[in-house]
């Protein structure tokens, strides 16, 4: 178990390895002198040239890399090119802003997502099951801005009941919670619902048709009883896995959607770095985001392993 | 696609001999059944009406649209009305028109981004599943690497260095989807490669591509068909998203998603300048998933 788990966790730390030099020699192929789109174009020659000494960027690659990562784990994430501030309390209050976003929206939708695919799976192939699974792929399907411009013309400009620009709202108060948070969030529920209910239906499906649901049928259990304690259980495991993939996928989804309710996340910040060329910021949100990524996928892992004996981590 | 026969055939079947024998014969009684077991299925007939229409507008839209989609006016924010059925747009431009315009930069950006992405991933997942061991695992890394970033913070990230160009919308997209190809076309050459022919190909001497590609690769059609109808609804999903964040095609381009971003701007005065773009990108993209849905049903059977 601890052999696996530091297995796991090494493999972990080569892919965050790879994805920071991908990240780096991405930004890095932006075309033009760092110096002289930082200065613009009515700068000499000799100006430009000293802001690319200070910055390093006159430097070998690998030596420019190294100088970034180590910065970067030790603490210090470089200034930004355009906010004139350091990159990481820019970063992390970004971050902040967009947990409270995300974890808004799955503490909503994981309960229903899960309800509504325990429930297609006890109607397994009736009607119920059926409008619950096309609902579900249908909502995969669309773009997350489609569906963003949508419930925001719907409920923030013809019924005009909610704000079509979300604030960070004050923690104090949860009914401000859901005034700020409920239309950026219905886009991303749409999709975590569509994922997760499918698989809680899939392993719900599986478990019923198990011999210990039988066995627990014909020993005289009551329905509710075999399905809480034998079904649900086994059937939910599968659920937390893709939970811990889903959240890579939200932080995606709130770059659309951060930038479509105006709402100050890391989303918003990492786009925002993308278009005009701050490359600190950029590199340090996308590692942060791959870090975030990573961790929730080993934390679903060890959760998976932890919760079911069965299964040994390769 | 052309369902005759390669001309040359080195080993015809002997006249008389049972046509169930002959290969070739076989293969195209497969094919057949595949396409009649395609036509069958009412959510691939569905899908295929939608796309079918879409194809058809993107390529004829200049033949139908009763306005040039670029034409500018001064009656700007009009609803719809029998003059202009969808209404006109902030520029007073004719929103029917665009949006029959705005089909073919996606069905154009989308198909190209999936054939190059499918192509890349048939390629390394080939090699991974049939060499295992050390290629295998460091593919598998860099897969892993790929797959830890969230789709469109790889496309922004790429975008925002390359540059805003189709051609780069497209080789973003091609890139990301080369590793998740790859991990389906692995496994199922995980299945293949224990199977005989593989070994008996092996035995005979021939060489590793020339058992990955003329060997295995025709046993993964199925698999790799389902998976390419699949990333081509991701690859709409993705340039039309890249598009509407800014990074994809620029103004006046009728594409659907720069439309809907800048009509977004006018939300409050003008809905329909979003919304009919909107539904035509959803029908797209709800039939090329049923378009995927029913043919991975057909493949499984």
């Amino acid at each position: 178990m601890a052999r696996t788990l530091l297995l796991r966790i090494g493999q972990a730390l080569i892919t965050l390895w790879i994805v920071s030099i991908l990240v780096f020699a991405a930004a890095q192929v932006i075309p033009g002198d760092v110096g002289r789109t930082i200065l613009g174009p009515y700068a000499t020659n000799g100006q430009v040239a000293q802001l690319d000494h200070k910055l390093g960027t006159d430097r070998p690659y690998v030596q420019q890399y190294w100088t970034w990562i180590t910065d970067f784990v030790r603490g210090d994430w470089g200034e930004s090119a355009v906010q004139n501030q350091p990159v990481r309390p820019l970063v992390l209050t970004a971050f902040k802003n967009s947990l409270y976003l995300g974890l808004f929206a799955l503490v909503l939708i994981i309960p229903i997502s899960i309800g509504f695919g325990v429930l297609a799976a006890l109607h397994y192939g009736k009607a119920t099951d059926r409008i619950i699974s096309v609902t579900g792929l249908s909502l995969i399907a669309l773009p997350e801005f489609v569906m963003g411009v949508t419930v925001a013309l719907i409920f923030g400009v013809k019924l005009r009941w909610l704000p079509v620009d979300s604030s960070v709202p004050s923690l104090a108060d949860p009914v401000d919670w859901f005034r700020q948070f409920l239309l950026p969030a219905i886009p991303l529920m749409f999709v975590l619902f569509g994922y997760i209910s499918r698989m809680a239906r899939a392993g719900t499906v599986e478990a019923l048709q198990s011999n210990y649901v039988r066995t627990a049928t014909l020993k005289g259990l009551p329905t509710r009883t075999v399905i809480r304690r034998h079904v649900l259980r086994n059937s939910l495991l599968p659920t937390i896995t893709v939970i811990g993939v889903q959240i890579g996928y939200l932080v995606g989804g709130l770059v659309v959607i951060e930038t479509i309710f105006r709402y100050p996340g890391i989303g918003q910040l990492t786009l925002q770095a993308a278009l005009g060329h701050d490359l600190p910021t950029l590199q340090a949100a996308v590692l942060l985001i791959a870090i975030v990524y990573m961790i929730s996928n080993l934390v679903a892992d060890i959760l998976y392993t932890v919760l079911n004996p069965r299964v040994q981590l390769a | 696609m052309t369902t005759e026969p390669p001309p040359i055939a080195l080993d015809p079947a002997p006249a008389g001999a049972d046509p169930l024998f002959d290969p070739r014969h076989a293969r195209r009684l497969r094919r057949r059944e595949f396409l009649r077991a395609l036509v069958r299925s009412k959510t691939f007939l569905v899908g295929a009406i939608f796309v079918g229409f879409w194809v058809l507008d993107a390529i004829f839209w200049r033949a139908i649209v009763p306005h040039n989609p670029d034409t500018t006016g001064i009656n700007t924010f009009a609803g719809p009305s029998s003059a202009h059925w969808f209404g006109t747009d902030n520029l007073g431009r004719d929103v029917f028109s665009r949006t029959l315009a705005g089909a073919s930069s996606v069905l154009v950006i989308a198909p190209i981004a999936t054939a190059l992405g499918v192509a890349g991933g048939i390629v390394v997942g080939l090699t991974a599943g049939y060499y295992r061991g050390k290629v295998d695992a460091v593919i598998g890394r860099i897969v892993d690497a790929f797959l830890s970033l969230p789709l469109i913070i790889i496309a922004v990230l790429v975008m925002a260095s390359l540059g805003r160009e189709t051609r780069n919308v497209i080789l973003v997209i091609a890139i990301i989807f080369t590793p998740l190809v790859g991990r389906t076309v692995r496994s199922a050459v995980l299945v293949e490669r224990e199977r005989e022919y593989v070994s008996a190909a092996r035995l005979r001497g021939e060489r590793g591509s020339y058992i990955m590609y003329a060997e295995i690769l025709p046993n993964i059609t199925g698999p790799v068909l389902v998976e390419t109808t699949i990333r081509l609804g991701y690859a709409i999903f993705t340039a039309a998203t890249l598009a509407f964040l800014g990074l994809g095609l620029q103004p006046p381009s009728p594409d659907w998603g720069l439309t809907i971003a800048q009509g977004y701007e006018y939300i409050s005065i003008a809905w329909w300048i979003i919304v009919f773009p909107a539904l035509a990108l959803a029908t797209l993209i709800v039939g090329v998933n049923l378009l995927a849905d029913g043919l991975r049903v057909v493949v499984e059977e």
